[in-house]
């Protein structure tokens, strides 16, 4: 099984506009670290909706570990998104009134699934986050007890790493993970992400249009190429 | 529900804009709440100016007229009745007991009640209360004079003080009794009502002060002294008014008929209860527009709240894709802002009934002992329940307003956040 197989997939913002999306066949094995690049406009948000659910393909089939989204109900694709998906964002990713490992054990108040897999490999939720964050050296005292928001950015995205691997989900999903760290740093970052999913057996879906990023990944998918709805995307990224 | 938690948080994390709601919330309750038991209390209150009486008889006049002179002291009796129809009502086989009063006399400014000691017995305010003397005693002498409370407050009296009565409400030099002064014998609790303005002697004082003379002016060389009086016949031949006590409420009809169509002269009526309600149903109308006053202030807080809210709503779009990325549904975020709308109302709202019970408990003596008015403290009555199930109706109703926007935005936003 896949961990996301894409087959003849269009997408449209609203019916009658202009396709968005429009993808042949793409295919992702399980542990698989997958770079998707391409510039703004080239349909990376629609892709990333899609992947996790808040929306679903007009036509063809998107499966992720087997479940075709399309066929199940919101209600269903939000459940999914818990138990499988771990999601990175640009920034911005901590919930400021909530401390560093509260933000961590966050997925775990939404999925039962995660919940468990955390309880069975590090005894309870927060002994799990502890033990991510310290693979991500951010496990000090010091930098525990502090408000998450006056963490830097870089220790904000580390964070954010920790909680989208909390309790192994199938797939991490990240967007532009590294485009607010210092150009030194994201090398750096990049490595961490490929070694806590390589660790957790997740497939990693990274999504940049830092082209410099490239060289690190085994396989890249250039978004702006396979996409047929081509240049006409108007996606407000 | 993880989000219960998570909307804590969230709330303690904007715990300064959150406060600031909640207290202008808890305010326009408190206010409402305080208007709408006073204008309770002020209704009872002034509907129990006089009570335990079941008829007031005076000479033909409108029921109005006759509460606000026998009553209140406002104006005056267009006529007098005589002394010898009293005596006919008084022997009315359904009668119990009867009080005469006369009016008509004044002492600076306070107007004077002639009557008999039975008035200190009959006379009942704010439920079934009987007047309660202060200081002294009531009146046995011919020339001894009860104060109310405020009379002896105002004009600083104690016992044992001498008053001269002039005659009319104005206090003109050529209209006092000045050779017939009367003593203070008795000064009254305060009772909040008219009775507090007004200065009481027997019936006998008042036609003592009267013996010579006529049209309202002193006919020389008839007059007599006081002592002389002493040994004169001093029933009087008119009163203005009566109160009456039944043996029965059910005769009530019956000797009212009575003495409307008495033949000897022309008298009237009426309920006391039934004639303060539509005196009130006239000066109730500010009353009202008190309670309209603070519902607005009521919806002046709730859009206090919508705005903070709606505000806050930009903001926490984040927020809320971070929520929506690690698996919270639409609802959930529908859910968090409604809990927050919905916890703050009730929380206002206790905070409001709290708030005014401790104005309450502070204000009710002064209350009581300036106006009378008796404020209870303890649980809403039904009113102020359905007041406080409205408002906090209301407030879920406000909070659906944001709570349904963030649900749409989640819903467009996904888990990209455009701002």
């Amino acid at each position: 099984m896949q961990a996301i197989e894409i087959n003849d997939l269009t997408f449209r913002w609203e019916k009658g506009g202009p396709t968005v999306l429009s993808l042949d066949s793409i295919s992702i094995a399980r542990g698989e670290q997958v770079f998707v690049s391409g510039p703004s406009g080239s349909g990376k948000s629609t892709l990333l909706s899609l992947l996790a659910g808040v929306t679903t393909a007009e036509k063809g089939s998107l499966q992720i570990l087997g479940n075709r989204l399309e066929q199940l109900g919101s209600v269903e694709r939000d459940h999914f998104r818990a138990n499988h998906i771990g999601y990175i964002f640009q920034m911005f990713n901590l919930l400021p009134y909530l401390s560093m490992v509260e933000n961590v054990t966050l997925p775990c108040r939404f999925s039962r699934q995660r919940r468990h897999r955390a309880v069975k490999r590090s005894g309870t939720p927060e002994h799990e986050a502890l033990r991510l964050l310290d693979h991500l050296d951010m496990a000090h005292d010091e930098l525990l007890g502090r408000p998450v928001t006056t963490l830097s950015v870089g220790q904000q995205q580390r964070v954010a790493a920790a909680r989208a691997l909390m309790g192994a989900p199938e797939i991490v999903i990240a967007d532009e993970p590294t485009s607010s760290l210092d150009a030194n740093r994201r090398e750096a970052f990049v490595q961490l992400l490929f070694n806590e999913c390589r660790d957790s057996g997740s497939t990693l879906v990274f999504v940049s249009h830092d082209e410099s990023l490239k060289p690190l990944f085994g396989r890249r998918i250039p978004l702006a190429e396979i996409n047929r709805a081509g240049h006409r995307a108007t996606t407000a990224e | 529900m993880p989000i219960v938690s998570l909307a804590w948080h969230s709330l303690m994390n904007r715990r300064f804009t959150a406060m600031l709601t909640l207290i202008s919330v808890a305010l326009s309750v408190a206010l409402l709440v305080g208007v709408e038991r006073l204008r309770n209390e002020t209704r009872s209150s002034f509907a129990n100016t006089i009570s335990g009486t079941d008829l007031i008889a005076g000479a033909r006049s409108s029921p109005a007229q006759l509460l606000l002179y026998s009553v209140f002291r406002i104006g005056d009796a267009t006529n007098n009745m005589s002394w010898r129809s009293y005596q006919d009502l008084r022997s009315h086989p359904k009668v119990a007991w009867s009080v005469p009063m006369s009016l008509g006399d004044s002492h600076r400014g306070f107007r004077v009640l002639g009557t008999t000691g039975g008035y200190f017995e009959h006379y009942r305010h704010a439920r079934q209360k009987t007047l309660q003397l202060a200081q002294g005693r009531v009146f046995d002498d011919i020339y001894d004079a009860v104060l109310g409370a405020e009379v002896a407050r105002k004009l600083g009296y104690r016992l044992g003080d001498q008053i001269t009565l002039a005659h009319g409400a104005a206090d003109v030099a050529f209209a006092r009794h000045g050779d017939k002064p009367f003593r203070v014998a008795g000064i009254l609790e305060p009772t909040g009502t008219p009775v507090d303005h007004t200065v009481h002697v027997g019936l006998e004082g008042i036609e003592a002060i009267h013996i010579g003379w006529q049209s309202g002016a002193p006919l020389p060389g008839t007059g007599a002294s006081a002592e002389q009086t002493r040994n004169m016949d001093l029933t009087p031949k008119t009163i203005t008014a009566v109160l009456l006590g039944l043996k029965s409420k059910v005769a009530t009809f019956q000797v009212q008929r009575f003495i409307n169509e008495y033949r000897q002269e022309p008298l009237s009526a009426i309920l006391p209860g039934v004639a303060l309600n539509q005196l009130w149903d006239l000066i109730g109308i500010a009353e009202n527009a008190l309670l309209l006053v603070s519902v607005f202030v009521v919806i002046v807080g709730m859009f206090g709240m919508l705005t903070a809210l709606m505000t806050g709503l930009n903001e926490r779009r984040r927020e809320m894709a971070i929520l929506r990325s690690v698996g919270a549904r639409p609802i959930h975020v529908f859910a968090l802002i409604m809990g927050e709308a919905g916890f703050l109302t009730l929380l206002g709202v206790t905070l409001g009934v709290a708030a005014l019970h401790v104005i309450l408990l502070v204000a009710r003596p002064v209350m009581q002992s300036q106006f009378g008015i008796s404020l209870a403290l303890g649980t809403p009555s039904l009113t102020e329940a359905g007041l406080l199930a409205s408002v906090i109706l209301a407030g879920f109703l406000v909070g659906a307003i944001p709570s349904y926007r963030a649900y749409k935005l989640s819903l467009i936003d996904g888990l990209s956040v455009r701002v």
